[in-house]
């Protein structure tokens, strides 16, 4: 099964289970859950049910294209299923078969791995779900977001998809797995995991970068002091992002690190916050 | 006929790490419960998987035990009148209980007789009871990570996705965090995913073996570790014991069946402690070695399933395998790329503690302490500069790709990059040891620099908490620094070297005082402290054997210099035994009761007028010459059987002299001779605090 395939398995069977099929936000994150249709839509009581790609994008775990297995940035699929239902296991087992995945000729596991993330005050209890040893998804029943009790609580799911697509593939790297007919994640991605890798921890103005981490965290406040939660939030992540590229130029020291985690989160609660008040309000 | 119940609570995967203490827990409070109920049983067991925890009861009552119910009245002589016959307070006691008046009955209760309601109960019948207290038991199972989820409220260690509750063949009813309990279990998730009926409680374990559930963890590890070393013997290899990795293996599936794989050859060039950190924490694999002890080019792994036919499993644990150690392998040459001194200076950028500086300035700390201890323990030059030069280097492989991906390697990879840079032996496996002891039981460093640094690590982490206000209170001790500071103390004592707790706890304060601006100054810090250690003293001497009270006798007149204080402990210990040391006993509380209060210290000779009293004098200033220097060079028992010389002449002195006399000056020259006797008694312990 072709990269692409699976990423359009996975779509029509979770739009078959009632989700709605999202793009991915159109800022740089880290992670799947750090787009709002997770990150805020988690809180507050309403069901939400929605599926979507994420490139989540780590400048630190770039390797210039040179290592089999680590990338800078790589997909994610995200599922968010809220409140968590019943059968969230076995929807998420069929969806592996739904990729070719036969389940009694792998092994898979489900094994203890506790999520958190001190930057969104964010934190869960689940699995990372191992395929033959491998850990192709991260399993997380949100308790906390933005340094709020979920209620109801939200099951999320992580699908790495190259993990996924290269045991499936059985490929050794990354860059061997077959996209699409004739076209491999090579073909695409290793011209940029090459050039962000010389960007990220060689080329990036840190002192340009300092000042936009400033600005974007004085915009985020004012945002947040008109009652525009989305629009804060945007700067929010982009302080984050800001964040992890100064991190991975070495421009942070370890004593700085700390505050400014501490920054971002601030701005995190501070968009939960608002985010609960103008539901609370609609109601 | 006995019948048996059974509980399951079925749940989405538990944490291995947890299962065992649960079920234990489920026993203990099954059974507490089921006594508070009047519940009779044969025998209780305790069963599970990932997927699930299972009391079963066996040769269970069908009813609870008939009980009296005793309710107490008025006295009799209030209930009766002269004539026996009954007063109102009878009547009214007897219609408030709802029973006859001339059914109470008399008991006496220490000398008074009171009349009795007696409420005979029927036991009722499990189908009554169970439902009642059933929620109950499961809603007091404690977990350290609890969770939600759903719109429930209810928190459980994982979901809780189904429950059986069946005595005999009955469904006993109750509801649990929204889940309705029933008679349907469920197979393997993977080999018999359907519901299946539990027929009869009694036959629990059957039905699920036949459902490819394993339930009994006894049986399923034996064929677990069974599995494992029939196929390492296949293989011309052998595993080694590992109770840990078995125990997790064994709680992380239902149905066992052991696979072996292979990898490349080559990666046998990294140290062995890299490769099985690689398949044990990481993949929970068991590594298997020839019959010499060398590691095998080959991993066993458990998977939760039937068979691997064609090789589906194997093939893709061999692949996450080869990707670890090709990581690994390429960190480790990476790593030998640079000498490990010239990492050194990356530690500026490692914070060692928010508010305390870099490790960088730990490490040079360290070498500061070392210089410090080396000379009050009147250590050679040469071993100084292997323990200096060990403290420069000890913290320079965090910055190695190898620890920052595998941290618990810490030590280790310094000890092989050490030696690859070509460091001496002692300084190298210095680096290796220095984080010993790493648990409560785990062993000591076993060089001495090793030990030193180690000793002084500890310390500076101990007093750089302090020194933040961070220390531990109740359970809370997330810098393990109780166990750091029995660890310290244990290599003094190992050493067997005089040295102040207060000087070196000083100097370490100072170290940091003299660098970073601290808001708590050395009083601030020095009282916890003392506090804190006064109680990791008194365990290290309860672990070496010593009794509580000796120890507390001992550290009564002082506990600053360890090595000194075991002494005194020991000494204590041995006079205790001898007969002389009640007699002494005696005598020391006499003297010290009634000369507590006294102020001087002036003996005049001139002022010693009876017989007894000069003898007594005399008798200890011999005493007092001849055991300074016994007490100066820590001859403690030697000292104490001397000073037991001066029971006799207390006794007669006590015995023949009085002395609250009238006469001031004499007097207070008596409580002054017992007041420096007491003293001289109170040197190695305060023995009114040992209880003989």
């Amino acid at each position: 099964m072709y990269f692409q395939e699976i990423i359009l398995e996975l779509s029509k069977f979770w739009a078959e289970q009632g989700c709605v099929i999202l793009q991915p936000h159109d800022i740089e994150i880290g992670a799947g859950t750090m787009n709002p249709a997770t990150f805020l839509r988690v809180l507050g009581p309403e069901p939400w049910n929605a599926a979507y790609v994420e490139p989540s994008k780590r400048p630190a775990d770039g390797r210039y294209g040179d290592n089999p297995n680590r990338l800078q940035q790589h997909y994610q699929f995200q599922v968010i299923l809220k409140p968590s239902p019943d059968r969230v296991q076995d929807l998420y087992l069929q969806s592996l078969q739904r990729i070719g995945i036969n389940l009694q000729e792998h092994d898979i596991r489900f094994v203890e791995d506790n999520w958190e993330s001190p930057t969104l005050g964010a934190w869960g209890l689940g699995w990372e779900v191992w395929l033959d040893g491998m850990e192709i998804t991260q399993f997380t029943y949100f308790q906390q977001c933005g340094g709020f009790d979920c209620k109801p609580v939200s099951a999320e799911i992580t699908y790495g998809l190259e993990r996924i697509a290269s045991s499936i593939q059985k490929k050794e790297s990354v860059y061997d797995i077959q996209w699409a007919p004739k076209i491999s994640y090579g073909d695409i991605h290793h011209l940029t995991e090459v050039e962000y890798s010389i960007y990220n921890f060689e080329t990036a103005a840190t002192d340009m970068l300092f000042d936009l981490f400033n600005m974007y965290e004085k915009e985020c406040l004012h945002i947040s002091g008109r009652g525009l939660v989305h629009p804060a939030y945007d700067y929010c992540l982009k302080c984050s992002h800001t964040f992890n590229l100064l991190e991975a130029r070495g421009a942070i020291s370890v004593t700085e690190r700390t505050s400014y985690i501490t920054r971002v989160r601030h701005l995190a609660h501070l968009c939960a916050k608002n985010y609960i008040k103008t539901k609370e309000e609609q109601v | 006929m006995s019948k048996d119940y059974l509980l399951e609570i079925g749940t989405e995967e538990m944490p291995a790490r947890f299962i065992p203490a649960t079920l234990n827990e489920l026993g203990i409070k099954a059974k507490e419960l089921f006594k508070i109920e009047m519940l009779t049983y044969r025998g209780i067991k305790t069963y599970g998987t990932p997927r699930r925890l299972a009391l079963q009861v066996k040769g269970l009552e069908g009813f609870q035990k008939d009980y009296q119910e005793e309710i107490k009245g008025p006295p009799h002589r209030i209930a009766y009148d002269d004539s026996g016959n009954p007063t109102k307070a009878a009547l009214g006691f007897a219609r408030k209980q709802g029973i006859d008046v001339k059914d109470l009955e008399s008991v006496d209760i220490d000398g008074t007789t009171y009349v009795y309601a007696i409420h005979k109960k029927k036991g009722e019948p499990v189908e009554k009871v169970l439902p009642r207290i059933l929620p109950d038991l499961i809603k007091s199972l404690e977990f350290a990570k609890p969770m939600r989820w759903g719109d429930k409220e209810t928190r459980f260690v994982r979901p809780i996705r189904w429950i059986v509750s069946v005595y005999d063949s009955e469904i006993i009813h109750f509801t649990y965090a929204g889940v309705e309990a029933g008679n349907l279990t469920k197979g393997h998730r993977f080999l018999a995913n359907k519901e299946v009926e539990v027929t009869n409680a009694s036959r629990y374990l059957e039905i699920l073996e036949s459902r490819k559930v394993i339930v009994d963890q006894d049986k399923r590890r034996e064929l677990v570790w069974q599995g494992i070393e029939e196929l390492a013997s296949k293989n011309k290899g052998l595993v080694k014991d590992d109770k840990d990795l078995l125990e997790e293996v064994n709680y992380l599936l239902e149905y066992p069946t052991a696979i072996c794989g292979d990898f490349d050859e080559e990666y046998l060039k990294l140290p062995e402690e890299v490769l099985v950190t690689s398949m044990r924490e990481h993949q929970k694999y068991f590594p298997i070695y020839n019959d010499e002890g060398r590691m095998l080019p080959k991993f066993i792994t458990v998977r939760n399933g039937m068979g691997d036919p064609m090789g589906i499993v194997r093939q893709g644990n061999e692949r996450v395998l080869q990707a670890r150690l090709a990581d690994a392998d390429f960190f480790y040459s990476e790593d030998l790329k640079s000498s490990l001194s010239s990492r050194v200076n990356h530690l500026k950028n490692v914070v060692f503690q928010e508010g305390l500086g870099s490790v960088f300035d730990k490490c040079q700390r360290l070498q500061n302490m070392i210089t410090f201890i080396s000379e009050t323990f009147d250590m050679d030059r040469a071993f100084m500069e292997d323990a200096r030069r060990a403290a420069y280097l000890c913290k320079a492989d965090l910055t190695t790709n190898m620890v920052i991906e595998f941290p618990e390697l810490q030590g280790l990879m310094g000890y092989y990059y050490a030696r690859h840079s070509g460091e001496r032996e002692s300084v190298s496996r210095a680096i290796k040891e220095h984080y010993m002891p790493r648990f409560s039981e785990d062993k000591l460093p076993a060089s001495d620099v090793g030990k030193l640094l180690s000793m002084v690590d500890k310390l500076d982490n101990i007093i750089g908490c302090f020194s933040l206000g961070i220390q531990p209170t109740g359970s809370q001790d997330p810098y393990a620094l109780r166990r750091q500071a029995l660890g310290f103390c244990k290599l003094i004592l190992d050493f067997n070297k005089n040295l102040s707790f207060e000087d070196m706890w000083k100097h370490s304060y100072m170290e940091f005082s003299d660098n970073v601006e601290l808001e708590l100054t050395w009083e601030d810090v020095n009282k916890p402290l003392s506090e804190f250690f006064h109680q990791r003293v008194v365990n290290v001497l309860e672990d070496e054997g010593y009794r509580h009270d000796i120890i507390q006798a001992a550290m009564s007149v002082g506990w600053g210099d360890l090595v000194d204080l075991r002494k005194r402990v020991k000494a204590l210990k041995e006079f205790e035994k001898n007969r002389s040391f009640n007699v002494l006993l005696t005598g020391f509380n006499r003297a010290s009761n009634l000369s507590q209060g006294y102020r001087g210290d002036e003996i005049r000779k001139d002022l010693l007028v009876e017989d007894s009293e000069k003898e007594l004098y005399n008798s200890f200033i011999e005493v007092d010459g001849l055991t300074e220097e016994m007490l100066r060079t820590g001859d403690y028992l030697g000292a104490l059987r001397r000073i037991a010389d001066l029971s006799r002449p207390i006794d007669n002195f006590f015995d023949d002299v009085m002395i609250m006399v009238k006469d001031e000056k004499i007097r207070n020259n008596r409580l002054a001779l017992l007041k420096a006797i007491s003293s001289l008694m109170s040197s190695i312990g305060d023995l009114s605090k040992i209880m003989s």
